[in-house]
């Protein structure tokens, strides 16, 4: 009872923001609707038993990615009237694709039927009495342990190759070394002069 | 103790990391003189690395990590020579990085991981594996050609190598997604026992693609196109690293996928291995007869070099295999000593690697031009140099394989390709001398004495290097 109600809240919020997203002429007010939207979605997310992929949207979408676009928003200036000025040239080439995709999307679920082996061949899903997460973290960092630290390794390689290729250490370009200056004397920087009046120095 | 029992087959891969890593620390540590340091101690960590590898069981096959990583006869053999050509490649690069006022403590380091890639890939038993180990080396790579920061050709190289590089891994991802949605698992030994009743029109296209990427790591035609480019542009020692290492990685991985993962589809890529063959050692032997450039020329001839060895792949069997493994093993150590005298070949403080600047080096450094003649001489496999042994092994598994063809190409590319190797000489020793070149430094001295020894000792005893290469194929049969 309590879950239905709130399946019935989390949806109509989350596609009533989503209508907004495409509706709003403010393109923050856009962004911020978003954010309502994943949140609700997340909501669903807990409701289906799916706790990990709601933490995960909550943290990496409305924490960092969205987040991220708001700023790129609120610094960028741009010019929606000029955005929309093609609309109606491409308009046949979106639809065109649309309509592919369309057709696809039909052609997948009324035509597709997996392969009667398919089913054998998924892997088992998770034990009973343990959470998502667990079983995750089983798979990414017990089973696949191997994986996952050398692909931390190309990580690190490539962060070693992004500063061996970029950083330039230049002569010519004043930095600032915080221990000189707190080392420096006053002997070293103030010098006292005896200005006679009216001649200067 | 099981956690244990799991991680020690990757023992010296753990090892190798661990170290790179601290080197990468104390590096940044000590800054001002790090370089020599860093350089130092990677030869140390390669050599305790060996040492961990020569210790991880002498027998057998060992799995790990749910069978998607193992260590048996191959991989020990193809770790302990990568070990040994990066080892070489490092020494080569110290004075010559100095030289050129490039030096920096990242250097050995990127070598190390590049390194432990290439044991991740000759120790992959899976395709994620593989794929994992391949990044890794090449990523690595990538940034190696394109060190000399400074100057254009380096940043084209890296920058060449690294746009092809992307394309090969697309495609061995693409291969290797086909071959996992058909087989329906990404293990080699699983692979194999899907396959068992004859493969698929899709897991073929799979294979194929990843012979394609695979190709182009150990620059087989028609994936060759950037092996000119990159060697001319990367530095010197960098380029004999490529020459040397990922090649030797590349081909092991090329023998354990075909061997252990597609068996049964031997007949579908025996034709594309064929074909690879030919059109390399005929394209490494005509396309070298218009170069200039000392190091488009080993380009080129490491490309027919490649295709003589895919002749072993082709013909298969122990013959063929062992055949492909000399080749590895001689080759190595062939072009590593030809680099050395590359290398050294300074005039006025400038690194000079035009053929015309070998000029009469016989009466000005004889020394140099001896080591150069005699691994010209190896590379054309001149009868009692080891360079012979290498194409005589190929010539005979092709005739044992009932490919005379393949036989026959072979005979006829090292014919053609003779030419070139032979102009270098005729420049060196014929040639009015054009000014002094500088002394050959000590390391360098080292690494082409070992091949000089190597080229002309090997008629004297072969059995060590047979045996080493009978022993890296043991497990595949």
């Amino acid at each position: 009872m309590i879950v239905s109600a709130f399946f019935w809240l989390f949806a109509s919020v989350l596609l009533v923001s989503a209508a907004l997203v495409i509706t709003l002429r403010n393109p923050v007010h856009a962004v911020l609707f978003l954010i309502l939207a994943f949140f609700n979605g997340a909501g669903l997310f807990l409701l289906a038993g799916a706790e990990f992929l709601a933490m995960i949207l909550v943290v990496v979408y409305v924490g960092a990615v969205l987040v991220l676009w708001l700023f790129i928003i609120m610094m960028l200036d741009v010019d929606f009237a000029e955005l929309k000025a093609g609309f109606i040239r491409n308009a046949p080439l979106g639809l065109l694709v649309g309509g592919v995709l369309l057709a696809e999307l039909l052609f997948v679920f009324l035509k597709w039927q997996p392969a009667p082996m398919a089913e054998k061949l998924r892997m088992a899903p998770a034990a009973q009495g343990m959470t998502n997460t667990e079983a995750l973290g089983r798979i990414l960092y017990t089973d696949h342990v191997y994986f996952f630290q050398v692909a931390g390794l190309i990580l690190l390689v490539a962060m070693i190759g992004a500063i061996v290729l970029s950083l330039h250490h230049r002569k010519d370009v004043k930095r600032q070394d915080v221990a000189r200056q707190v080392a420096r004397k006053r002997e070293e920087a103030v010098r006292l002069v005896d200005v006679e009046p009216g001649k200067g120095l | 103790m099981s956690i244990w029992n799991t991680f020690l087959p990757a023992l010296p891969e753990m090892a190798l990391a661990v170290m790179s890593m601290a080197l990468l620390m104390l590096g940044v540590f000590f800054r001002k003189r790090a370089s020599d340091i860093v350089n130092t101690l990677a030869l140390l960590a390669l050599a305790v690395t060996a040492v961990l590898v020569l210790m991880t069981g002498q027998q057998g096959a060992i799995f790990a990590f749910g069978g998607t990583f193992v260590v048996d006869s191959l991989a020990r053999v193809m770790k302990l020579l990568i070990l040994f050509a990066t080892a070489l490649a490092i020494i080569m690069s110290v004075g010559f990085m100095k030289a050129e006022r490039i030096e920096r403590f990242e250097y050995p380091v990127l070598m190390l991981l590049s390194a432990l890639g290439m044991m991740a890939m000759v120790s992959a038993h899976g395709l994620i594996a593989l794929y994992l180990g391949l990044e890794l080396q090449s990523l690595a790579l990538y940034v190696l050609a394109a060190m000399n920061r400074e100057s254009v050709r380096s940043s084209e190289a890296g920058l060449k190598y690294f746009v092809l590089g992307a394309l090969a891994s697309g495609l061995i991802l693409y291969g290797a997604s086909l071959v996992y949605g058909f087989a329906g698992t990404t293990g080699f030994s699983g692979i194999a026992q899907a396959l068992k009743g004859g493969a698929h029109l899709g897991v073929i296209t799979g294979i194929v693609f990843i012979l394609a990427g695979l190709a182009f790591k150990i620059s087989a035609v028609p994936f060759h196109m950037w092996t000119p480019d990159v060697y001319e542009g990367a530095p010197t020692p960098v380029t004999a690293f490529f020459a040397a290492a990922p090649k030797l990685a590349a081909m092991a991985v090329l023998m354990r996928i075909l061997y252990e993962a597609f068996p049964d589809a031997a007949e579908a890529w025996r034709q594309v291995v064929a074909f690879m063959a030919v059109a390399s050692a005929l394209l490494g032997a005509f396309a070298g007869l218009v170069q200039r450039n000392i190091k488009r020329l080993l380009a080129y001839s490491s490309i027919g070099h490649m295709g003589i060895a895919l002749v072993g792949l082709a013909a298969g069997g122990m013959e063929g295999l062992r055949a492909t493994m000399l080749y590895l093993v001689i080759y190595l150590l062939l072009t590593v000593g030809a680099f050395a005298v590359v290398i050294a070949m300074r005039r006025e403080e400038r690194a000079v690697e035009e053929i015309e600047d070998f000029a009469g080096l016989a009466s000005t450094n004889p020394g140099m031009a001896f080591t150069l003649a005699a691994m010209m001489f190896a590379l054309m496999g001149i009868p009692p140099l080891a360079g012979f042994f290498a194409k005589y092994f190929a010539f005979v598994a092709a005739l044992k394989a009932n490919m005379v063809a393949l036989a026959v190409i072979i005979v006829l590319a090292s014919a053609v390709s003779a030419f070139y190797y032979l102009r270098v000489i005729k420049v060196m020793y014929m040639d009015e001398p054009k000014g002094a070149v500088a002394e050959m430094p000590f390391e360098l001295k080292l690494v082409s004495a070992l091949s000089v020894v190597f080229a002309l000792g090997m008629v004297f005893w072969p059995q060590p290097v047979m045996q080493l290469a009978q022993a890296a194929i043991r497990s595949l049969l």
